[in-house]
C-alpha cells in the first residue's frame, strides 16, 4: 500500500479531489449568529428551572402576602408594553442597519434603551413597594421564587442596555462595519428572546399568580 | 450575611488567622510539601527562563491542539489529587475499627469524601473529556480551529480557576462537608456556617461557564466547520459522540448554575427556596439538581464511547461495524438521559407510580448501551486484533464496563434500590462505570493520540505496567464494596462497629495501592517516553493506521492542521485516501487566516478567581471591585477587533516541504 | 471537483451571508399587531374576569402566551426552517422538549413527593 504516495500518476490525479486547493479566507464569525442561538437556548434552561422553582414554590405563602395582595396589573401591562415598544423599535433598528444607515440605527438603539431602562425602573420601583410592605425575598418561599424569577429577567434587561451602550460606541467609532453588524444582530436576538421570557412571567407569574 | 458568633471585618471578611488549619498535622504536612514542590517547579520555570515561553505560546495560546493538552495536564494534576484523597479514605476505613478513630477527625474526613467526589467529576473527569474534544474534534471534521478560539482559551482558564478555589481550600479555610452534591438542609445556612459550602458554589460555577462555552464552542465547530463533503453520517464516531455530550453540556450545565444560584441565594441572602421555614423545600434541591446530574453521566461515558469506537476500528483493522446503530444509540442516549433523573432518588418517597416510571426508563437506558457494546464485539470479530496499548485499555474496558452496567440495572429497580441506596453497592457500581468507563478511556485515548499530539509513541513497558496494576488493583478495590454494599453497609462512614468487616476494607486498601502503583507506573511511562523519545518517534503522522483525517497530517500537527482543507468523499476519509492512493499535495500554497493568541483569557479568569474568593470570604469590596473588574476586561476586550492574521504562504511552504521531505525519508527507509 | 463543492457545502463557509435574515418593516408590523393583540385580550381576561371560571381562564391564556411566543420567533426572531441549514430550529424544538420534560416533571415529581409527605396512610398501596 503506498501510504505516503507523493508522485504517483493515479495519487496526483485524485489530488485536487480530495483537497481543497483553491481555498479561500474563511469569513470571520461564520458561526457567531448559530454559537450565540445556543447560548440563548442554555439561558432559556436557567429561565425553565427559575420557573419550575415558582411553579413548585410559588403556592407555598408561608401565611404570608400572595399575589393577589401584592401584585399590581396595570403596572405590569404598562412594562409588558414598554418591552414590547422596546422590541418593535429595535426592528426599527435592524432595519437601518440593513439600509446602511448608521444615525438612523443609532437613534432607534437610544430609543430602545429608554423603554429598556424605563422598564427596569418600574421593576424597581415594583420591587422596592414590595419590600417597603414587608414582602421580602426572604419573607416566604413564594417571594423567594418571585424575586428570583422576575429578578433574573431584570438582571439580562440590565447587561442588554450595558451592551447596547457599548455597542452604540463601537458604531460611533467604526460604524457598519461587519463585525458590528454581528454584535447588533446578536444583541437583537439577545433582546427578542427577553421579550419572549416576559410573556411566560407576565402570563404565568402575574396574570395565573392573580388567579390562584 | 455572617452569624453573629462569627468573625467579620471590612477589610478581610471572614478571613483571618484562623482560618488557616494550622492546628491539622496532616493539612500542615501536605502544606509543607506543596509549597516546597511549587516554590521548586516555579524556581525551576525561573531559572529556565520558561515563563515568557509559557505565556506566548500557552497560556495565551487559541490553538485548540495546545488548549486541549492544557486541559488534560489539568485533569493529570487534579486526579493525583482526588486520587490522594481516595487513598487517605481507604486508609481511614481500613484502620477504625475497635475503637481506633482512624487518621481523620469527622469533620476533615467529611471533607475529604466531597472534595473527592467533586474534584475526580468537575476537575479529572470533565477536564479529560473536554480535553480530548477539544484536541481531536476539529483536527477530525478537517478544520483549523474551534468557531471561537479565544472562548475556547477563555474556558479553559474558568475550569482552571475554579480548580484553583478548590485547591486553595485546602489550606485557606476548609471545604465543604455536605457530600458531593451538598444537599440542602446540610449545605445551608443553619448546618453549614462555614466558608466550605461557599467554596464548593463558587467553584463550581466558576468552572461551570467555562464548560458551557466550552460546549457551546465545540457544537457550532462541528455543525459549522466539517470540511466539504463530510455529512453528517460521513462523520467519525468520536465527533458524534463528541456532538451530542456538547448538547447534553449545553442542556444541563444551565440546570446546575440555576440551582447553585438559588442555593447561594439561601445561603447569602436569605431567601427560602431549600430551607424547611417559610415554606422552602429541601427536596427541590434534590430533584433539581439531578436534572443535571444523570445527564452528567452520559457527558462523561459518551466521548469515550467515541475513543472505544476509534480504537475499535483502528486496531482491528476494520470498519466499525454498525456505524448507523452506533449514531442512533447514541442520540438515544442523548435523549433518554434526561427522563431517568429520578432513579437518583427513589427513596425519598415519590410514590409507586413514578418510581416505576423513572424505573423503566433507567431500564430503557441500557438497551442502546448494549447495542454500543455488540457493535465493538462485532468489530473485532475476525479482524487482525493489534494488542498495543489503546486496544488493552479497551478490552479492560469493554470487561469492566459490563458488569458496571448490569450492577446499574440493578439499581434501577425501585424495590432493590431501596435496600442498596447510599451502601456501598451503589460506590462500586458507580465506579465501576466511571473507573472501567471514564478513567480507562481516558487512558486508551492518551496512548492513542499522544503520538498526534507529540509526534513520538509512549513506551508500551511502563504503559503495560501501569495497566495491569490498574484493572486488578480496581477489582480488588471495588469487589469488596459489592459484597459489603450487599451485606448494608452504607457509604461515607468514617469509624465501623463491626470488626467482621475490617478484612473487606484492607483488601480494598490493597487494591487502592496497586491502583497507586498503576498510577506510579503511569508517570514513569510519560516520563521514560519523554526521555525516549527519539527511539519512539513516529515521524510518519499515522503511527497505528488511522482511518480518520487526524492521521493524515504531520505530528505535531502544525498549528494551521490542514496546509489544504481536505474533501471527504467517505466515512473513513483516510482509509479511502490511503486506498485510494491519493497524493499530497507539495506546491500551490496560499496564506492561510487564522486567529491571534491573547491574554484577555487569563487574566479574565484570573479576576473570576479572586471574585469567586472574595465572595466565599464575604470580602464585599473585593468582590465588587473584581466584579467591575471582570466587567471593565470583557469590554474592553470587545474593542479589540484585530483578532486575526495571515500565516504567509512561504511559511506555509517552508512547513509542508520539511514535511515532504520527512516522508520521503520514511518512505525511503521502508522501501 | 465543482460539483463535489457545491453539493457538500450545506453549512460551509461561501454559505454564511444567506443565514443573515431579511428585516422588514412589515414583518416587524405584523409581529408587532399580532403582540398587542396577544397581550391586551389575557390582561383583559383576568382584569374583568370576564369568562367568569378561573380555571378555564388560566387555560385560555396559557394559550395565549404560547401563541405570542410563536408569533415572537417568527416575526421578531425570524425563526424557519431554513436559517443555519435548520440547526437553529432544531436547537429551539430540542431545548423546548427539555423545557417541557423539566416543568412536566418537576411538578410531577414533587407533586407526589409533597403528598406523599403528609401523614402516612397505614396502606402503603394507597400510594400514588
Amino acid at each position: 500500500m503506498s501510504q505516503y504516495n507523493l508522485s504517483g500518476a493515479n495519487g496526483a490525479g485524485l489530488t485536487a479531489q480530495y483537497y481543497d486547493l483553491n481555498e479561500h479566507d474563511h469569513p470571520e464569525g461564520g458561526s457567531t449568529q448559530l454559537g450565540f442561538w445556543i447560548y440563548l437556548m442554555s439561558d432559556l434552561l436557567i429561565f425553565a428551572m427559575l420557573f419550575a422553582a415558582f411553579a413548585v414554590l410559588g403556592g407555598n405563602y408561608a401565611a404570608g402576602p400572595g399575589p393577589k395582595d401584592l401584585f399590581e396589573l396595570p403596572l405590569v401591562a404598562f412594562n409588558t408594553s414598554m418591552l414590547l415598544f422596546s422590541s418593535i423599535t429595535y426592528g426599527f433598528a435592524m432595519i437601518e442597519m440593513q439600509k446602511g444607515r448608521v444615525g438612523g440605527v443609532q437613534f432607534w438603539l437610544v430609543v430602545t434603551a429608554l423603554f429598556g431602562a424605563t422598564f427596569l425602573g418600574v421593576e424597581l420601583y415594583e420591587f422596592s413597594n414590595l419590600i417597603h410592605e414587608g414582602a421580602t425575598p426572604q419573607r416566604s418561599a413564594f417571594l423567594s421564587a418571585f424575586f428570583t424569577l422576575v429578578g433574573t429577567h431584570g438582571l439580562h434587561v440590565t447587561f442588554g442596555l450595558i451592551w447596547l451602550g457599548v455597542l452604540l460606541v463601537q458604531l460611533s467609532q467604526r460604524g457598519l462595519e461587519e463585525a458590528n453588524k454581528r454584535r447588533l444582530l446578536c444583541l437583537s436576538m439577545f433582546w427578542h428572546f427577553l421579550d419572549v421570557v416576559w410573556v411566560g412571567v407576565f402570563t404565568f407569574v402575574y396574570l395565573m399568580g392573580v388567579l390562584r | 450575611m455572617p452569624t453573629p458568633d462569627q468573625h467579620w471585618s471590612f477589610l478581610l471578611g471572614r478571613l483571618s488567622l484562623d482560618s488557616l488549619p494550622l492546628h491539622e498535622p496532616i493539612i500542615v504536612a501536605t502544606f509543607a510539601g506543596v509549597a516546597l514542590g511549587g516554590i521548586a517547579l516555579l524556581g525551576a520555570l525561573t531559572y529556565f527562563r520558561l515563563w515568557g515561553y509559557l505565556w506566548k505560546e500557552w497560556f495565551t495560546s487559541v490553538d485548540h491542539k495546545k488548549i486541549g493538552i492544557m486541559y488534560m495536564v489539568l485533569g493529570l494534576v487534579m486526579f493525583l489529587r482526588g486520587f490522594a484523597d481516595a487513598l487517605m479514605m481507604r486508609m481511614q476505613q481500613a484502620i477504625a475499627f475497635n475503637g481506633n478513630e482512624g487518621i481523620f477527625p469527622a469533620h476533615h474526613y467529611d471533607q475529604v469524601f466531597t472534595a473527592h467526589g467533586v474534584i475526580m467529576i468537575f476537575f479529572v473527569a470533565m477536564p479529560f473529556v473536554t480535553g480530548l474534544m477539544n484536541f481531536v474534534v476539529p483536527l477530525q471534521i478537517g478544520a483549523r480551529d474551534v468557531s471561537f478560539p479565544f472562548l475556547n482559551n477563555f474556558s479553559f482558564w474558568m475550569t482552571a480557576s475554579g480548580a484553583a478555589l478548590i485547591m486553595a481550600s485546602l489550606f485557606i479555610g476548609e471545604f465543604a462537608q455536605t457530600g458531593w452534591l451538598s444537599y440542602p438542609p446540610l449545605s445551608g445556612l443553619a448546618y453549614s456556617p462555614g466558608v466550605g459550602v461557599d467554596y464548593y458554589i463558587w467553584a463550581l460555577q466558576i468552572a461551570g461557564v467555562g464548560t458551557t462555552l466550552s460546549g457551546i464552542n465545540l457544537l457550532a465547530t462541528i455543525i459549522k466547520m466539517r470540511a466539504p463533503g463530510m455529512t453528517m453520517m460521513r462523520m467519525p464516531v468520536f465527533t458524534w459522540t463528541a456532538l451530542c455530550t456538547n448538547v447534553l453540556i449545553i442542556a444541563s450545565f444551565p440546570v446546575l448554575t440555576a440551582v447553585l444560584a438559588l442555593l447561594s441565594l439561601d445561603r447569602y441572602v436569605g431567601t427560602n427556596f431549600f430551607t424547611n421555614d417559610f415554606g422552602g423545600s429541601p427536596m427541590m434541591y434534590v430533584n433539581l439538581i439531578w436534572i443535571w446530574g444523570h445527564p452528567e453521566v452520559y457527558i462523561l461515558i459518551l466521548p469515550i464511547f467515541g475513543v472505544f469506537s476509534e480504537i475499535t476500528a483502528t486496531f482491528s483493522g476494520k470498519p466499525l461495524f454498525g456505524y448507523t446503530s452506533m449514531v442512533y444509540a447514541t442520540v438515544a442516549i442523548t435523549i433518554l438521559s434526561y427522563i431517568v433523573w429520578l432513579h437518583h432518588f427513589f427513596t425519598m418517597g415519590s410514590g409507586a407510580s413514578v418510581n416505576s416510571f423513572f424505573g423503566i426508563t433507567t431500564m430503557v437506558i441500557s438497551i442502546p448501551t448494549g447495542a454500543k457494546m455488540f457493535n465493538w464485539l462485532f468489530t473485532i470479530y475476525r479482524g487482525r486484533v493489534r494488542f498495543e496499548l489503546p486496544m488493552l485499555w479497551t478490552v479492560a474496558f469493554m470487561l469492566t464496563f459490563v458488569i458496571g452496567g448490569m450492577t446499574g440495572v440493578m439499581l434501577a429497580v425501585p424495590p432493590a434500590d431501596f435496600v442498596l441506596h447510599n451502601s456501598l453497592f451503589l460506590i462500586a457500581h458507580f465506579h465501576n462505570v466511571i473507573i472501567g468507563g471514564v478513567v480507562f478511556g481516558t487512558f486508551a485515548a492518551i496512548n492513542y493520540w499522544w503520538p498526534k499530539a507529540f509526534g513520538f509513541k509512549l513506551d508500551p513497558f511502563w504503559g503495560k505496567v501501569s495497566f495491569w496494576c490498574w484493572v486488578p488493583g480496581f477489582w480488588l478495590a471495588f469487589t469488596p464494596l459489592y459484597i459489603m454494599g450487599l451485606m448494608g453497609v452504607t457509604r461515607r462512614m468514617r469509624v465501623f462497629d463491626d470488626p467482621s468487616l475490617q478484612p473487606y476494607f484492607i483488601v480494598a486498601a490493597c487494591g487502592a495501592l496497586l491502583i497507586a502503583a498503576g498510577i506510579g507506573a503511569m508517570l514513569l511511562q510519560y516520563a521514560t517516553s519523554i526521555l525516549k523519545r527519539d527511539q519512539l518517534r513516529d515521524e510518519t503522522g499515522d503511527p497505528w493506521g488511522g482511518r480518520t483525517l487526524e492521521w493524515s497530517t504531520s505530528s505535531p500537527p502544525p498549528a494551521y492542521n490542514f496546509a489544504f482543507t481536505p474533501i471527504v468523499h467517505d466515512l473513513d476519509t483516510w482509509t479511502d485516501m490511503k486506498a485510494k492512493g491519493v497524493a499530497r499535495p507539495v506546491d500551490g500554497f496560499r496564506p492561510i487566516h487564522m486567529p491571534k493568541y491573547t491574554g484577555a483569557g487569563v487574566i479574565l479568569a484570573g479576576i473570576s478567581t479572586v471574585f469567586g474568593f472574595a465572595m466565599i470570604w464575604h470580602i464585599w469590596w473585593l468582590a465588587i471591585a473584581s466584579f467591575a473588574a471582570i466587567l471593565l476586561t470583557a469590554i474592553a476586550h470587545t474593542f479589540n477587533y484585530d483578532r486575526s492574521y495571515h500565516i504567509p504562504a512561504e511559511t506555509v511552504a517552508r512547513i509542508e516541504e520539511e514535511r515532504t521531505r520527512q516522508l520521503a525519508a520514511v518512505e525511503g527507509a521502508s522501501a | 471537483m465543482s460539483s463535489v463543492h457545491s453539493d457538500s457545502h450545506g453549512h460551509g463557509h461561501d454559505a454564511h451571508h444567506a443565514d443573515v435574515p431579511h428585516f422588514s418593516v412589515k414583518d416587524y408590523a405584523t409581529g408587532f399587531v399580532l403582540a398587542v393583540i396577544l397581550t391586551v385580550i389575557p390582561f383583559y381576561l383576568v382584569m374583568t374576569d370576564a369568562l367568569g371560571d378561573k380555571s378555564l381562564t388560566t387555560l385560555v391564556i396559557a394559550g395565549f402566551a404560547g401563541v405570542q411566543v410563536i408569533v415572537h420567533m417568527i416575526y421578531f426572531l425570524h425563526m424557519n426552517a431554513k436559517s443555519e441549514g435548520g440547526w437553529n430550529l432544531l436547537a429551539l424544538v430540542f431545548t423546548c422538549i427539555l423545557v417541557f420534560i423539566v416543568l412536566s416533571g418537576v411538578t410531577w415529581v414533587m407533586y407526589h413527593l409533597n403528598h406523599n409527605m403528609m401523614p402516612m396512610p397505614h396502606n402503603m398501596n394507597e400510594l400514588p
